[in-house]
């Protein structure tokens, strides 16, 4: 394949991405871009952002080879790419920092995010009182309700949590709300974006900031498994996990990436966050083309998971150009799937899983048997699951 | 000649009101009844919202107008058919479709401007869709003799201003402020000096919304603009009105707005 260059200077990869805004926020973006490409090519910035990485994000994240769910399962050799380790318990951290410290070169003292699980959210209000800036997290009130420690956490740190009543209130509904307060605030308001989505500059900007994660797995994975990994797999809500990972790793011939998305109540039923494999259209949404879940009048649909930080209907538009290239594959794992699989890794590894993770994990788990004991499966494990006990004990009919 | 530039023509000088409505709010069944409406009140041309799932750059007022809609499923074909029956007994006040992308985009350019034409629609403005990325759409809108309508806000420079001159056609809609539709920050003197500055590029007539709320700021607006556009207020008088008095109500607040301006 040729090599991969992308997005191009429009923001587009292939058919997908672009900057569909309203025009208040044009200059806006143009102004990030610009800045954007001065901090790509100044190695201060860079040499700050690995700084902070390192010092405070507790950068590399280890790679944990998991011996015991490998063995039971009787196949593919499974190791974890062990975000959950970073500082926030995620691999969004690494993405709020490098936004902030552009946003602090941009001369901006107040800063927005969106966040469906809280994940990003925390990781927001985390750079924001590390470097002192003013932080408004919108949030949709259906999440805020199934994910209330990090709604606290996000307080500690200072953040003013805004709830989100408009739509189905939920992460897409938060995106809206964080627009519209940009294009109110825009002189003085940088927004952190959370995922791979969104106008350009984001999708390129969010990617490269957690290409981290597949840099050092490149580096890391010959050393603690002896070579690269056959498959590398992550999950995929709006993509940015996945994008981390797979970005180093698609010029590397003879690795699969596979994407995990949610596949809620299953695909069939029609209530699933899944756009990319559960044969949805493309459509525009949050100032991108991408794979979209959507109805025949083009109005977004709702979306169906167990995990909040997988309810999305779009996508980031880099994964529907790498989907229909077919250099990364897209699947579907159920709630109950993904369930089994929080918990095995529980049992088994010690570990407590985020439920977005517990997707990529449990693919994993269903296609390691298949495979011979000689091969081996990266698993982008994207966050801890602390987060979601009061969800799975719910669900288990225990009230904590 | 466009219904448009026939429009600006008839008034000579005089100042065009552009009241907005979403279709389908309160009732799809209302819609076009509203529509004659704001016509027997004055409107010279009419705004129509598309109803979308996700109006980012709308205030609540139209969001809740949008999710009204929304509750009776209706869709791109459904405001065409209004349009289209709106067109049975008015043939001159041109018909401005306001919305998002995605449900034009889903219905196929070349197919949509070709619906539009057909049920009697005069221009489209698609929010999310500058021209970095309308090259498509507006090239489909002009074979099919509509006027793509673009935006100008406060935050886009000259550069830019020279580039959407070369492409609208019909208006082009100045967002009066930094926000959303409906948002309370309106600065009269602010925006004169905007529309004085776009005058040295742009050859269309300059409409002004977001952010006019009555009678006195929609005059002061119209001093220096071609034409006013009231969106939000409108919406919160079909909101507070019933279906019975919603037609009323709405031609008595646009014969209003309309002795006002210049």
């Amino acid at each position: 394949m040729e090599r991969y260059d992308l997005p191009d200077a429009n923001g587009h990869f292939g058919p997908y991405g672009g900057v569909y805004v309203a025009e208040t926020l044009m200059a806006a973006l143009d102004e990030l871009k610009n800045e954007y490409e001065r901090v790509k090519a100044d190695p201060t910035f860079w040499e700050e952002f690995r700084h902070e990485l390192k010092h405070y994000v507790g950068r590399p994240s280890p790679i944990y080879h998991a011996r015991r769910w490998s063995e039971q399962l009787g196949g593919a050799q499974i190791f974890f790419k062990r975000e959950d380790l970073n500082h926030t318990g995620a691999h969004k951290i690494s993405n709020a920092i490098g936004q902030a410290l552009l946003a602090r070169r941009m001369g901006k003292k107040r800063v927005i995010a969106e966040t469906g699980a809280g994940q990003h959210g925390v990781a927001t209000a985390t750079v924001a009182a590390r470097y002192g800036m003013e932080c408004f997290v919108y949030m949709g009130a259906e999440d805020i309700k199934r994910q209330s420690p990090n709604v606290f956490r996000m307080k500690l740190l200072g953040a003013t949590v805004v709830p989100v009543e408009s739509g189905s209130k939920t992460l897409k509904d938060a995106l809206n709300e964080a627009m519209r307060d940009w294009v109110t605030n825009v002189d003085s308001t940088f927004y952190i974006l959370g995922t791979a989505a969104g106008p350009h500059p984001y999708p390129m900007m969010v990617r490269d900031f957690l290409s981290v994660i597949g840099e050092e797995s490149k580096e890391q994975m010959p050393e603690v498994a002896g070579r690269q990994p056959d498959v590398v797999v992550a999950c995929v809500g709006g993509g940015s996990n996945a994008i981390g990972m797979f970005y180093p790793y698609i010029n590397v011939d003879g690795v699969r990436m596979v994407g995990v998305e949610a596949g809620g109540h299953g695909i069939a039923s029609g209530m699933h966050a899944a756009p990319l494999s559960g044969g949805a259209g493309v459509g525009v949404l949050h100032g991108a083309k991408s794979y979209l879940m959507q109805d025949a009048n083009g109005q977004v649909v709702e979306t169906h998971s167990v995990s909040a930080g997988l309810d999305y209907p779009g996508v980031g538009p880099e994964h529907s150009y790498l989907k229909d290239i077919g250099r990364a594959e897209y699947v579907a794992i159920d709630d109950q799937e993904a369930l089994s699989a929080f918990h095995d890794c529980c049992h088994l590894e010690g570990i407590i899983p985020a439920l977005e993770s517990s997707h990529a994990l449990a693919w994993a788990a269903k296609v390691a048997p298949t495979m011979g004991k000689d091969k081996v499966i990266l698993v982008n494990l994207s966050g801890r699951g602390d987060k979601d006990i009061n969800t799975v004990a719910g669900l288990a009919g225990i009230t904590l | 000649m466009s219904r448009i530039a026939a429009c600006f023509a008839r008034l000579d000088g005089k100042k065009a009101l552009i009241p907005f409505i979403t279709a389908g709010d309160p009732h799809p069944a209302l819609t076009v009844e509203l529509m004659h409406g704001l016509v027997d009140g004055g409107a010279d041309i009419i705004e129509l919202g598309v109803p979308f799932s996700d109006p980012m750059a709308d205030g609540p007022v139209i969001q809740r107008a949008s999710e009204r809609a929304l509750l009776h499923k209706v869709g791109l074909r459904d405001v065409l058919a209004m349009v289209a029956q709106f067109r049975q007994t008015n043939t001159t006040t041109p018909v401005v479709l306001m919305g998002y992308l995605n449900p034009v985009f889903v219905m196929g350019y070349a197919s949509f401007a070709a619906q539009a034409r057909e049920a009697g629609v005069d221009g489209v403005l698609t929010v999310d869709c500058p021209p970095e990325e309308a090259a498509e759409l507006s090239a489909a809108l002009i074979a099919a003799d509509l006027d793509p309508v673009f935006l100008i806000a406060p935050t886009t420079p000259e550069a830019r201003v020279r580039e959407i001159a070369r492409h609208a056609r019909g208006y082009v809609y100045y967002v009066s402020l930094k926000g959303v539709t409906g948002a309370g920050n309106l600065d009269i003197d602010d925006v004169a000096r905007k529309i004085a500055a776009l005058r040295a590029h742009i050859q269309v007539p300059i409409g002004v919304g977001f952010g006019i709320r009555d009678a006195a700021t929609a005059k002061a607006i119209s001093v220096t603009a071609d034409a006013v556009v009231v969106g939000s207020r409108l919406v919160q008088e079909i909101e507070a009105a019933t279906e019975q008095t919603a037609k009323e109500r709405l031609t008595g607040l646009v014969a209003e707005l309309k002795a006002a301006i210049l």
